[in-house]
C-alpha cells in the first residue's frame, strides 16, 4: 500500500482523486511561505527588516500579494501567441507539482510508490522546460526569447549530472522505488547514503565519492530550479526576467509557484537519496522519532533545510555566465559524477 | 515531409535588442541598441539625451552662484565634487583668497562625497553581476556618509553646500568625532566587501579579462578616473594637477594591475575604486584633525562680477576629470558655462571593447564604467 489514504479507501477511482490533495495544499502553502521566507531570510542577510506589516512578522503579507495577483488584469500581449501564451504557465506549474507524486512524506504516505520513482521524477519535472519554451517563444518578446533559450540549454545540460549523481545512490540501493531507497537507510545517520548507506567498515571508502555525489545533485539541481548562482534564464540585470516578462496576475504568479514547489521537490529528492528521507537521524535508539508521524516532520524539516541553503546561496553569491554555466557543467560536474559512479561501481561489484 | 524542406536553407539572422531607457542595468535612463549573434554582442549603440535638461543654457540666465543648485545635479550621486569643480573655476575667474578652513572642510567633504559616490558604483556594479547583497551593504555605509552632509548642511543628496568663496555652513561641533567614528567603522567595512564580493571566485570570473581596455585607448579616447586608472595609467589631477589643498596630503593613486586577468578588465577598474575609498580615508584622516579656525563666510564676495575673460578648470571627481570652461562677460551672469564630464566619454567607448562579449558582459563593462546619465546628458 502506498499510502494510508489508499489503504483506507482501497485501491480505486475515488482514491486517486483524494490522494493529491494533502499535496496540493502542502504545496500551495509551502510556495506561500516559501516566498515569506525568501523575503524574511534575504532582510535578515542584508540586514534589513523584511516584510511586518500585515501580520506578525509580516506572516500574512504573501497571502495579500496572492490577492492582490488574483485581482489583476491578465494581459496578453498583442501579437503573442494566445493560446501558448496561456497555457504555458500551467504545464510549468503542472509539471513541478507532479513530480509531487513520488515524494515520500512517511512510510504511510506517499503519493504512488512508482517502482520507477526517481526516473518518473526526474522525466516529469524536465517537462517543466517545454513550459518555460512556450512561455519565452509566444510572448513574442525578444527577452523571453533569450530567457527561453538559455533556460532549455541549461537544463538540458544539466540533467545529465543530476541524473549521474543520483544513480550512484540507485546503484547502492538497487532500486529506484523511492520508500525502498528510503528503507535501506533505516538505523540512524550512519547509514544515511551520503556516510555510504548501510555496510561494513569497507563502505568509508566510498564517503568522498557519496559526497561529491551529493555536492553535484545539489548545484544541479539548483541549477534545475533557476535559482542562484544558476538564475541566468531570470537573470533581471540582463534579460530582465527572462520568460515572466510579459505575464501579469495570478499567470505570473503561477510561475512563482512552479519555482518554489520546485524547490522543495528537489530538496525533498536530495534528502531521500543522501539523507534518510522520513528516516530520523536516532534510529531506534528514540522509537518515538521513527513512528510515521514524527517521519512526516523529519521529511518536511531536511526539506526545508535544503530550501533554506537554496535561498542563502541566492542571496549571498553573483551569478554565472552562459558559457561559464555550460562548463562547469560539461567540464567538471559530468567528469566528476561519472568518477563517482566507477567507484561506486566498483564497490558495488566487488564488496 | 522531407521534400518540402530540402531546399530551404538554414539561415541565421543578428537580433537587435533595444536595451533601455527602462532596463534595471543601465544605470539611469541609457538606451543601448544592441545587435546580438546569439548571446555574443556584435555591435553597440549608445543613444543618450533621455534626460538633457538644458543645463548650460539654464547657466547663461542664471547669476554665477545660482547655477551651483544646477551643478549639483549633473552628478547627482557627487554633488560634492561638482560644486567644487564649478566653484574653483568661478573663483580662478575672480582670483580669489580662500580661508583655509574653507579649504580643508572642502576637501572633507569631497572625499567623504567621494567614498559614498563610489559605494554606489561598488554596489550596484555587485547588483549587475547578481550579487544583490553587497548593494544592500554599501547603502548602508553611504547612509552613514549622508547623514554627515545632513547634519552640515540640511540635504543629502544635492546640498548647495560649496559657494564662490566659502561654505554655506560652518561643519558642527560633533562633525569631526564622528568622522572619525565613521573612518573606524568603515575600513573593516572595505574587508568585509572584499571578502564578500571583490575575491569571490564567479566574481572574478564574470569581471576578469571581460571588456579589457587598453591603456592606449583608454588615452586616445579621453577616458579618466578609475576608467584610465584600471587600465594602468597614474594618472589622477589631484597628484598631477593639484587643486584646492591636495598637494597637501599624502596619499596613493591606486592602478590597475590584473591580479587577476588582464591590465585594464572589469576587474581592474572595480577595484580601482575599491582602493580609492582606502585613500580617501587616509586624507579625511589627516584633514580632520587640522581644520584651522575662521569664519566659513568671510571671503564670499558680495557682488560676483567677473572680469571679462574665460577659465577652463578641471578637477577630480569620482568618474573621472570634470571640467567647466566658464566664458565671462563683465555681467553677473556667465556668457557661457561648458561641462566637460567624464562618462560621456566612457560610454563612448562601449562599442569599441564590448565587440564579441556575452550580454552578460555588455552589463559587465557598462557598470564597470559607472556611468551616471545626469552628467552623461546635462
Amino acid at each position: 500500500m502506498d499510502n494510508y489514504i489508499t489503504q483506507f479507501l482501497g485501491e480505486n477511482v475515488i482514491s486517486y482523486f483524494i490522494v493529491p490533495i494533502p499535496i496540493l495544499i502542502f504545496v500551495a502553502l509551502f510556495a506561500l511561505y516559501a516566498v515569506w521566507a525568501e523575503r524574511k531570510i534575504s532582510a535578515w542577510i542584508q540586514d534589513r527588516v523584511g516584510p511586518n506589516r500585515v501580520g506578525k512578522f509580516g506572516l500574512l503579507q504573501t497571502i495579500i500579494d496572492t490577492i492582490k495577483l488574483i485581482q489583476k488584469e491578465f494581459i496578453t500581449p498583442d501579437r503573442a501567441d494566445k493560446i501558448l501564451f496561456n497555457t504555458a504557465p500551467f504545464i510549468v506549474f503542472t509539471a513541478a507539482f507532479m513530480g509531487y507524486a513520488v515524494i515520500p512524506f512517511s512510510s504511510i504516505f506517499i503519493g504512488i510508490d512508482l517502482n520507477l520513482g526517481l526516473f518518473y521524477f526526474f522525466a516529469i519535472t524536465s517537462l517543466g522546460v517545454i513550459g518555460l519554451m512556450i512561455a519565452g517563444w509566444s510572448s513574442n518578446n525578444k527577452y523571453s526569447l533569450y530567457g527561453a533559450m538559455r533556460s532549455v540549454s541549461q537544463i538540458v545540460s544539466y540533467e545529465i549530472p543530476t541524473a549521474l549523481s543520483a544513480l550512484t545512490v540507485v546503484m547502492l540501493a538497487g532500486s529506484l522505488q523511492m520508500q525502498t531507497i528510503i528503507e535501506k537507510q533505516a538505523g540512524g545517520i550512519h547509514n544515511w547514503y551520503i556516510f555510504g548507506g548501510p555496510g561494513g567498515p569497507v563502505k568509508i571508502i566510498l564517503i568522498p565519492f557519496m559526497v561529491i555525489s551529493f555536492v553535484i545533485l545539489f548545484l544541479s539541481t539548483l541549477a534545475e530550479t533557476n535559482r542562484n548562482p544558476f538564475d541566468i534564464v531570470e537573470a533581471d540585470s540582463e534579460i530582465v526576467a527572462g520568460v515572466h516578462l510579459e505575464y501579469s496576475g495570478m499567470k505570473f504568479a503561477m510561475f512563482f509557484f512552479a519555482e518554489y514547489a520546485e524547490m522543495f521537490a528537489v530538496s525533498a529528492i536530495i534528502s531521500t537519496l543522501f539523507f534518510g528521507g522520513w528516516q530520523s537521524p536516532f534510529g531506534d535508539l528514540i522509537p518515538f522519532l521513527n513512528s510515521p508521524i514524527m517521519q512526516f516532520f523529519w521529511a518536511i524539516a531536511k526539506g526545508l533545510f535544503f530550501v533554506f541553503v537554496q535561498i542563502w546561496i541566492r542571496w549571498t553569491l553573483p551569478r554565472l555566465r552562459v558559457d561559464q554555466l555550460m562548463t562547469i557543467c560539461w567540464k567538471y560536474m559530468i567528469p566528476f559524477a561519472f568518477l563517482c559512479l566507477f567507484v561506486v561501481g566498483l564497490y558495488v561489484v566487488l564488496v | 515531409m522531407k521534400k518540402e524542406f530540402e531546399n530551404i536553407e538554414l539561415k541565421t539572422e543578428e537580433i537587435v535588442i533595444n536595451m533601455g531607457p527602462q532596463h534595471p542595468s543601465t544605470h539611469g535612463v541609457l538606451r543601448l541598441v544592441v545587435t546580438l549573434n546569439g548571446e555574443v554582442v556584435v555591435n553597440v549603440k549608445p543613444y543618450i539625451g533621455y534626460l538633457h535638461r538644458c543645463f548650460e543654457k539654464h547657466a547663461e540666465a542664471m547669476t554665477y552662484p545660482q547655477v551651483i543648485p544646477y551643478v549639483d545635479r549633473l552628478d547627482y550621486l557627487n554633488a560634492m565634487n561638482n560644486e567644487l569643480a564649478y566653484v574653483l573655476a568661478v573663483e580662478k575667474l575672480l582670483g580669489l583668497e580662500i580661508p583655509e578652513r574653507v579649504e580643508y572642510i572642502r576637501v572633507i567633504m569631497c572625499e567623504l562625497q567621494r567614498i559614498a559616490s563610489h559605494l554606489v558604483a561598488v554596489g550596484t556594479y555587485g547588483n549587475d553581476i547578481g550579487a544583490m547583497t553587497p548593494f544592500l551593504y554599501c547603502f548602508i555605509d553611504r547612509e552613514m556618509i549622508l547623514d554627515l552632509f545632513e547634519m552640515t548642511c540640511g540635504a543629502r543628496l544635492l546640498y548647495n553646500y560649496i559657494w564662490i568663496g566659502g561654505l554655506s555652513h560652518d561643519i558642527p561641533k560633533e562633525f569631526q568625532p564622528k568622522v572619525k567614528k565613521f573612518i573606524k567603522y568603515f575600513r573593516p567595512r572595505i574587508k568585509m566587501l572584499n571578502d564578500l564580493l571583490s575575491y569571490n571566485k564567479i566574481f572574478i570570473e564574470r569581471t576578469a579579462n571581460v571588456g579589457v581596455l587598453p591603456a592606449d585607448v583608454a588615452i586616445n579616447a579621453g577616458a579618466s578616473g578609475p576608467t584610465l586608472r584600471g587600465s594602468g595609467v597614474k594618472w589622477d589631477l589631484r597628484k598631477n594637477d593639484p587643486y584646492s589643498i591636495y598637494h597637501k596630503f599624502d596619499f596613493d593613486i591606486p592602478v590597475g594591475k590584473g591580479e587577476v586577468g588582464t591590465i585594464g578588465d572589469c576587474w581592474d577598474r572595480y577595484m580601482v575604486r575599491i582602493r580609492e575609498m582606502e585613500e580617501s580615508l587616509k586624507i579625511i584622516e589627516q584633514a580632520i584633525d587640522n581644520i584651522p579656525e575662521g569664519d566659513v563666510q568671510s571671503a564670499i564676495p558680495k557682488k560676483i562680477k567677473p572680469p571679462v575673460g574665460e577659465v577652463y578648470f578641471r578637477s577630480e571627481v569620482p568618474k573621472g576629470e570634470l571640467g567647466f570652461y566658464i566664458v565671462s562677460d563683465g555681467t553677473p551672469n556667465p556668457y557661457r558655462v561648458k561641462a566637460r564630464s567624464p562618462s560621456f566619454v566612457h560610454v563612448s567607448l562601449m562599442n569599441q571593447i564590448s565587440q564579441g562579449a556575452m550580454i552578460a558582459d555588455l552589463i559587465a563593462i557598462l557598470g564597470s564604467f559607472d556611468i551616471v546619465l545626469g552628467e552623461i546628458d546635462r
